[in-house]
């Protein structure tokens, strides 16, 4: 089997045109949704999806099936929002599935919608995918003229609004109900849980909330059957995954493997290893919020979704960053917390305060303006983070962080102690001619 | 103190200086007309001023290009409230940035006061409510992008920008813009470029300076950049 035989979102990804209506149905686009809308009963969508254990590949891997199946049934208002708010730093898959395939996600949606029974959808696009949300909101206005959008589609009396919405900028948006709050014109925080969305979600109605990638899966489940869907994958993580590589490799991208393919296949094979003459110093299997995996044997690991829970770290995302053995870890730790601390959104006090002080610590040990202590702290801060917050976010900068620091503790030590070796000489270069003009004090 | 008040050279103290040092700054500050507090911060608040009101349509003059973009957003969603986020990025478009003129404009259309928009606006990073430049240039440098060498690209932007005398543009260090395949990038008003080495920041900074697209071939969009899952490695140089 060649590596092409296992693409299925991003078969063909690159044929020109591909973002038109008019190929997309070309190459049999729309086929599912056609399907989904005469043939089948909502229900039997949701058992279809269900059966093919899609599961979300937007960071929790949570059953969509499962999901969809916690919407009430009932004459409400329900809603369907697809979440396009990729800023994890690494992930970059839903930019190309938009970019390259919009119809692919605008079909997805369509079915999604109407397995749930909901008449309004969203796609919550980032501010920052400019192109992206243009070629996005050509595609609607294309699926509109054709009557795949709006009122009574294909004449089986469901209809369906479909608005894509853009963000401006913040990276807490993509959080499920931080998302919700921006939608509905606030500031996107981050709400208690439960009620989950499902119950009570955009202006408090019933809300499927699903990634691009998830959704670009549902047309593809009607399409295979649930036989041909669940080959692909591993024994618990079915179907494929777009994996994006990136760091310190010589062909970063985006690469569609079947879930339980090694990690040494995904870095080595695809993505060509790390530049000449270095070594694989660790990698964040799933985005910036994922612990780092080292050693040898984390590049045997198969990269789904229970292997990677079983490591230590997990998959979230899909996206793959490498470290090579020439990048010295406290910068990044601190680039990393930077981040965090910049998207905090300030509503709890552990993720406020913790990555503020959690950068303030680390610009210490890179400075070499460090005591011992600061390891300690910096340690006790990431689990004081874990769990105590309303959403991840707190914990996506824990979880890394702390990580490194318990792996390459000795690493920042080293770093630390040479830095304060390098602030002592300087000092006393700097302070050599007043010592030696200072009048020498005689012998008491 | 010299190390205390040592410039931009990406040292701790230059990013966050002591309390007494960003008071002192204070009054330069203001003389130098961009406060990083809000005049009248300390005195103390007028009690007996009437709470700030939803302006009347009727009394604010707003373009009707401007008024009738807002209104068709605001008719897209089952709560008008919810085109907040759009309507403040039409009226930023259409002033440069949220002006107060600007705000005021938002607010009388969508029947909100003008704080509660100043605080969406104040939340998200790409709403300015003060004038940053008509055109942007984001520089990645979060975490792929700062494994390849993304902070010297951005420096050798700003110093290019500096030499070469690029005005209204507003530059900045950027969090993952999501096109980690083409490492080290930037987004140069929307259109994404890369992979970018420090060489390539004079030809940048001149073609935004003529109006011209820079560094064409190299966007995302166009149509001879490298395609999904084949990106040609990115220029190796040597580490810091």
């Amino acid at each position: 089997m060649t590596a092409t035989d296992n693409l299925r979102l991003l078969k063909d990804i690159d044929e020109p045109g591909l973002h038109t209506l008019e190929v997309y149905e070309r190459r049999g686009g729309y086929s599912a949704m056609r399907r989904a809308l005469t043939e089948l009963e909502p229900d039997d969508v949701i058992a279809l999806i269900t059966d093919s254990d899609v599961r979300g590949r937007g960071g929790a891997g949570f059953a969509m099936g499962k999901k969809a199946g916690f919407i009430p049934k009932g004459d409400m208002d329900k809603y369907l929002v697809c979440n396009a708010d990729e800023s994890e730093p690494g992930a970059f898959k839903d930019r190309v599935l938009i970019q390259k395939n919009p119809h692919r996600l605008i079909e997805g949606c369509i079915i999604a919608s109407q397995a749930i029974a909901a008449n309004k959808a969203f796609i919550y696009i980032r501010g920052e995918y400019v192109h992206q949300s243009d070629i996005l909101e050509a595609a609607v206005a294309e699926a509109y003229a054709k009557g795949y959008l709006g009122t009574d589609i294909l004449g089986v009396g469901f209809d369906l609004d479909l608005v894509v919405h853009r963000g401006a900028g913040a990276y807490i948006c993509g959080e499920e109900t931080g998302l919700l709050d921006s939608l509905e014109g606030k500031r996107g925080n981050p709400r208690l849980k439960p009620p989950f969305p499902a119950n009570a979600g955009l202006f408090q109605g019933p809300t499927l909330l699903n990634n691009v990638e998830t959704l670009c899966n549902v047309p593809l489940v009607i399409e295979m059957g649930v036989e041909a869907y669940r080959e692909l994958g591993s024994e618990q993580s079915k179907g494929t995954k777009v994996v994006s590589v990136s760091g310190n490799v010589r062909r970063p991208g985006n690469y569609e493997v079947p879930l339980g393919t090694t990690v040494r296949e995904i870095i080595y094979g695809l993505a060509g290893g790390p530049p000449e003459g270095r070594e694989i110093k660790c990698y964040f299997p799933g985005g910036s919020s994922a612990p780092v995996l080292t050693g040898d044997e984390a590049l045997d690991l198969t990269y789904d979704f229970e292997t990677m829970a079983q490591a230590g770290s997990m998959l979230g995302s899909g996206s793959i960053i490498v470290v090579d053995d020439s990048q010295p870890l406290v910068p990044l730790a601190l680039r990393l917390a930077e981040f965090y601390r910049h998207e905090s959104c300030g509503k709890c006090v552990p993720c406020r305060e913790g990555t503020n002080w959690t950068v303030k610590m680390l610009e210490r040990i890179d400075s070499g303006e460090a005591t011992p202590m600061d390891f300690e702290l910096l340690a006790q801060v990431q689990t004081n983070i874990l769990g105590n917050c309303l959403c991840v976010l707190g914990d996506s900068m824990a979880m890394p962080i702390g990580s490194m620091l318990e792996k390459f503790r000795a690493e920042f030590e080293r770093h630390a102690a040479e830095a304060r070796a390098r602030n002592d000489a300087a000092l006393v270069e700097k302070s050599a001619p007043e010592l030696a003009a200072a009048p020498s004090i005689g012998p008491m | 103190m010299a190390e205390r008040n040592g410039h931009a050279n990406g040292s701790v103290r230059a990013k966050h200086p002591l309390v007494a040092d960003r008071l002192v700054g204070l009054d330069h500050q203001i003389a130098s007309g961009k406060p990083s507090v809000a005049a009248g911060w300390d005195l103390p608040a007028d009690l007996d001023k009437d709470p700030a009101v939803i302006p009347q349509l009727a009394d604010v003059r707003v373009p009707p290009e401007l008024l009738a973009e807002i209104e068709y957003r605001m008719s897209l969603y089952p709560d008008p409230r919810s085109a907040v986020l759009p309507a403040l990025k039409i009226a930023q478009v259409h002033h440069g940035y949220l002006s107060t003129l600007a705000m005021l404009q938002v607010a009388a259309v969508m029947k909100v006061t003008p704080a509660y928009l100043s605080s969406i606006a104040s939340f998200y990073d790409m709403l300015h409510e003060e004038s940053e430049g008509r055109h942007y240039v984001y520089v990645c440098t979060s975490v792929s992008c700062h494994l390849t060498n993304a902070k010297r690209v951005y420096e050798a932007i700003v110093e290019a920008a500096d030499k070469l005398g690029l005005g209204d543009t507003d530059i900045r260090e950027f969090e993952c813009l999501g096109a980690c395949d083409m490492q080290p990038m930037a987004s140069v008003d929307g259109r994404y470029v890369g992979p970018l080495a420090p060489s390539d920041a004079p030809e940048l900074v001149l073609a935004l300076r003529e109006g011209r697209v820079p560094l064409p071939g190299r966007g995302l969009d166009d149509a001879d950049h490298m395609p999904a899952g084949a990106g040609d490695p990115p220029p190796q140089e040597d580490a810091p």
